[in-house]
């Protein structure tokens, strides 16, 4: 009756689409006729739910499996809560342990700290925003979209032919791309340079997450100000927070069209702590470059030596030298379940699962050891796989109840194979804090609990 | 605007990156974007272009003296990084770890010393730029922007005569600013022989330093655990088992008990710990969020001092004061100083019925 096609649909009209909708004037055409039928219906149907209602009685008395089959649970005897009940819908009450913590001690402020995100218990390879890593330098805003500006200009007048200031509106009126990359603070994993500092994977390497991102291709606003790329080969990025942030950026990636001045994050707008309402994206660079509160971008001929390319985010190399600029997220892997502080609650089967990225480009495969690094077994690579971007991995494992120590080893799509520590230590020592992308060890011991160890 | 400086050979430049864009977006069809973006004003641009390079590009003319710089100092600079650099347990020590040898080589040598603790600001920097750049645009903590450019010069000033780099009668100025960089102690210990610049100019172009290999059968024969959480950190981080879901393949370890001796009493202790739910925030939690909220706890300790009296004190000295919210609000609005010692409490940028809330715990004795 309610079938539609070209006979029944005239040109622009709108048809009330709900399945089985009826209009008033047909629901009392359908009703008026078995009015006395539907009595009848009803009646039975009074009857039957009284016959369900007694159910958990008779369930309590007998033993014949389940209670939580057996008896059943209000949620299926009740009217649940209505649609909008909450404009903006929130996790489960029950996912209440699923939070971003911050680490005991670390830092001394909660403006200049970090949370990191809650890596054991995701899912795929999409953090959620609400759970992504913070890091802030000077705490952070919600600032009016309407009255942020983002500046364009050079660090001398020939550099650049027009400075230009671009609003929130404008930005979002340009052609925008989207694309799923990850986020890895610098010193993700920094505490661990040294030995075992902290226990489970949400410390050792929460400051990592991977979101949509949504924007405009920096290349395409320096363009439109005409820039000289003979000469700017550099770029600063400047925020609009207290610390007013800045970072060098390498034009080559600019040119490349891979870094964006993005607004959106997973089909909605950046969330504050994140830098609402615009935030640089440098793929496969260190989170400190993504600046948050983007208020301005200049190009020029020489790197910057910002804040945080001179006192911090310096690698300490055991020559007692620093190394200056590093950027690159090197490529790295972990295993998210099972991770320290789990317990496995029995012997038998279980899926191994972590993530595997690299800021070079694409992670070419995974293998993962159950033997602290004796024996490797390649794992399956769940797609999608994105070039600078999270790829979540699985291996099929039964426990036999013995110890056992659980490590995952990425290659990325240039040949590059993570290191283990000893590797790792043996070129840069143990100070440089900065970019430790060594193989992580779990110990899975025979009371089922897991542990954060090092054997190397 | 800055059209009219460039020379034709420029806009034939121009002109060739502009077909480069044609090239690289022609996806998106048109690409003059017209009606998007406008010219940035000489003023909007001088208001926002603050950076300061290390070749000193950007450097606003101006000087400070260290005495000068003392005085901002101790007025907006010492109640987090001490009277002289070396910190209030609220930021890492800015000064210290520096010799006179350092100065004449350029290089800290104590950044050799694995045993030496920590590294000050003045063992790491390399460029006084960059000092002079962070200082002028995010200092003070709570009032970022402030200063002015000869405060800035004097605070500089200042900082290097705290670390002997520079005599007290030392006039920092931009005409100067080149010299002293000079004297600066790490100002030859940075490198750029690495892999990890994603461009051309800087680093070896990419290559790694850490090459291995992706063995599968037999590889690592040497394993035994070097490092591990001992037993007495165990609950460190809070209960690991409310940081887990509570359902799945694996429950978090309940770190407030003692490791389980086997995987039966393990899997009991898990059955039954309950699920944590979120709490609904009562008046003292939510004033006590608010503190952290706005690092009132980074000076106030709820029974310590810390740089300023503790949270009790304060709600005990003023509890019978009839005005005691209003004032309380007040002091912690607009700062003070001379009530409780020398150092001052910066201005709080809250909302009123923030510090209303806040004075409220305070006089309530601080519950928690």
């Amino acid at each position: 009756m309610n079938k539609i096609n070209s006979e029944n649909v005239q040109a622009g009209r709108l048809v009330k689409a709900p399945e089985n909708f009826l209009a008033p004037q047909d629901v009392q055409h359908v009703f008026k006729a078995p009015a006395t039928a539907r009595r009848d219906f009803l009646r039975k149907a009074f009857a039957a739910a009284g016959m369900a209602a007694a159910a958990p009685a008779m369930a309590q008395t007998s033993s014949a499996g389940d209670a939580n089959i057996l008896n059943l649970p209000e949620h299926s005897r009740g009217l649940g809560r209505p649609v909008a009940n909450d404009g903006y819908g929130k996790p489960s009450t029950f996912e209440g342990n699923v939070q971003r913590r911050t680490s005991p001690g670390l830092t001394q402020t909660t403006q200049a700290s970090v949370s990191f995100a809650p890596l054991q218990s995701l899912f795929g390879i999409v953090t959620p925003s609400g759970l992504h890593f913070e890091r802030h330098h000077q705490g952070w805003w919600d600032i009016d979209p309407s009255k942020h500006r983002l500046m364009l200009n050079g660090s001398d007048e020939k550099i650049m032919r027009t400075p230009m200031v671009f609003t929130m509106d404008e930005l979002m009126r340009l052609p925008s791309v989207s694309r799923f990359h990850f986020i890895e603070c610098g010193a993700n994993t920094g505490m661990e340079w040294g030995n075992v500092a902290v226990p489970t994977c949400q410390y050792t390497h929460g400051m990592l997450s991977c979101s949509e991102f949504t924007g405009v291709p920096l290349k395409l606003l320096l363009d439109r100000a005409g820039v000289d790329y003979k000469r700017a080969r550099y770029v600063l990025a400047e925020g609009a927070d207290g610390s007013s942030m800045t970072r060098t950026v390498p034009m080559e990636l600019v040119e490349s069209g891979e870094v964006i001045v993005a607004y959106g994050q997973n089909g909605e707008m950046l969330r504050p702590e994140n830098g609402y309402p615009l935030r640089l994206v440098v793929p496969g660079v260190q989170g400190v470059s993504w600046v948050k509160y983007l208020r301005r971008i200049e190009v020029g001929d020489q790197p910057y030596g910002a804040k945080d390319e001179s006192i911090h985010y310096v690698d300490l190399m055991p020559s007692g030298q620093h190394r200056q600029y590093t950027s690159t997220q090197e490529c790295k892997s972990v295993v998210t379940t099972p991770s320290g502080g789990q317990l496995l609650m029995d012997k038998g089967f279980y899926n191994v699962s972590g993530l595997a990225w690299s800021g070079r480009g694409k992670v070419a495969r995974v293998d993962v050891s159950v033997d602290g690094g004796r024996n490797w077994r390649k794992a399956r690579q769940e797609t999608p796989v994105l070039n600078k971007c999270l790829t979540r991995f699985n291996l099929d494992w039964v426990w036999d109840g013995k110890p056992a120590l659980i490590q995952s080893r990425a290659t990325d799509d240039t040949g590059y194979v993570q290191p283990d520590k000893r590797q790792l230590r043996a070129v840069r020592g143990t100070r440089s804090i900065y970019h430790n992308n060594a193989i992580q060890t779990w110990l899975v011991q025979e009371n089922g609990e897991v542990k954060n160890v090092q054997i190397s | 605007m800055f059209r009219s400086l460039n020379s034709a050979r420029n806009q034939a430049v121009v002109s060739l990156a502009c077909l480069g864009a044609l090239l690289s977006f022609n996806a998106f069809g048109d690409t003059s974007f017209s009606g998007i973006g406008r010219t940035a004003t000489p003023q909007e641009v001088a208001a926002w272009d603050i950076d300061v390079r290390p070749d000193f590009k950007g450097l606003p003319a101006g000087q400070g003296s260290v005495a000068q710089g003392m005085v901002v100092w101790e007025g907006k600079c010492a109640s987090c990084h001490g009277v002289f650099g070396e910190s209030n347990q609220t930021f890492s020590p800015l000064v210290g770890g520096t010799t006179a040898q350092d100065i004449q080589s350029g290089h800290v040598q104590r950044l050799n010393d694995p045993a030496y603790p920590g590294r000050t600001t003045l063992m790491k920097a390399s460029t006084l730029s960059t000092l002079w750049d962070y200082i002028n645009r995010a200092m003070p903590w709570t009032e970022p922007k402030s200063l002015t450019t000869n405060e800035v010069y004097a605070v500089v000033a200042y900082l290097l005569n705290l670390g002997n780099i520079v005599p007290e009668d030392l006039v920092l100025s931009n005409s100067n600013m080149a010299q002293v960089q000079k004297l600066l102690p790490n100002r030859n210990g940075m490198t750029t022989d690495h892999g990890l610049w994603p461009g051309k100019l800087i680093g070896n172009g990419g290559k790694p330093d850490v090459k291995a290999v992706a063995c599968m059968k037999d590889c690592n024969t040497d394993v035994a655990i070097k490092s591990s959480l001992p037993d007495f950190a165990r609950n460190a981080h809070g209960n690991l088992a409310e940081q887990n879901r509570i359902v799945g393949a694996q429950h978090g370890v309940d770190t407030t008990l003692a490791p389980a001796a086997t995987m039966a009493q393990a899997r009991a202790t898990a059955d039954s710990s309950k699920p944590a739910l979120p709490v609904v925030k009562t008046a003292s939690a939510a004033a006590i969020a608010l503190t952290k909220t706005y690092s009132c706890v980074a000076c106030h300790g709820v029974d310590a001092r810390i740089v300023g009296p503790s949270f009790k004190e304060i709600g005990k000295k003023y509890e019978s004061r009839a005005d005691a919210v209003t004032y309380l609000e007040g002091k912690i609005r607009a700062g003070g100083s001379g009530v409780w010692g020398d150092i001052p409490m910066p201005p709080q940028s809250l909302k009123g019925v923030e510090a209303t809330a806040i004075a409220k715990w305070l006089i309530a004795g601080s519950p928690k």
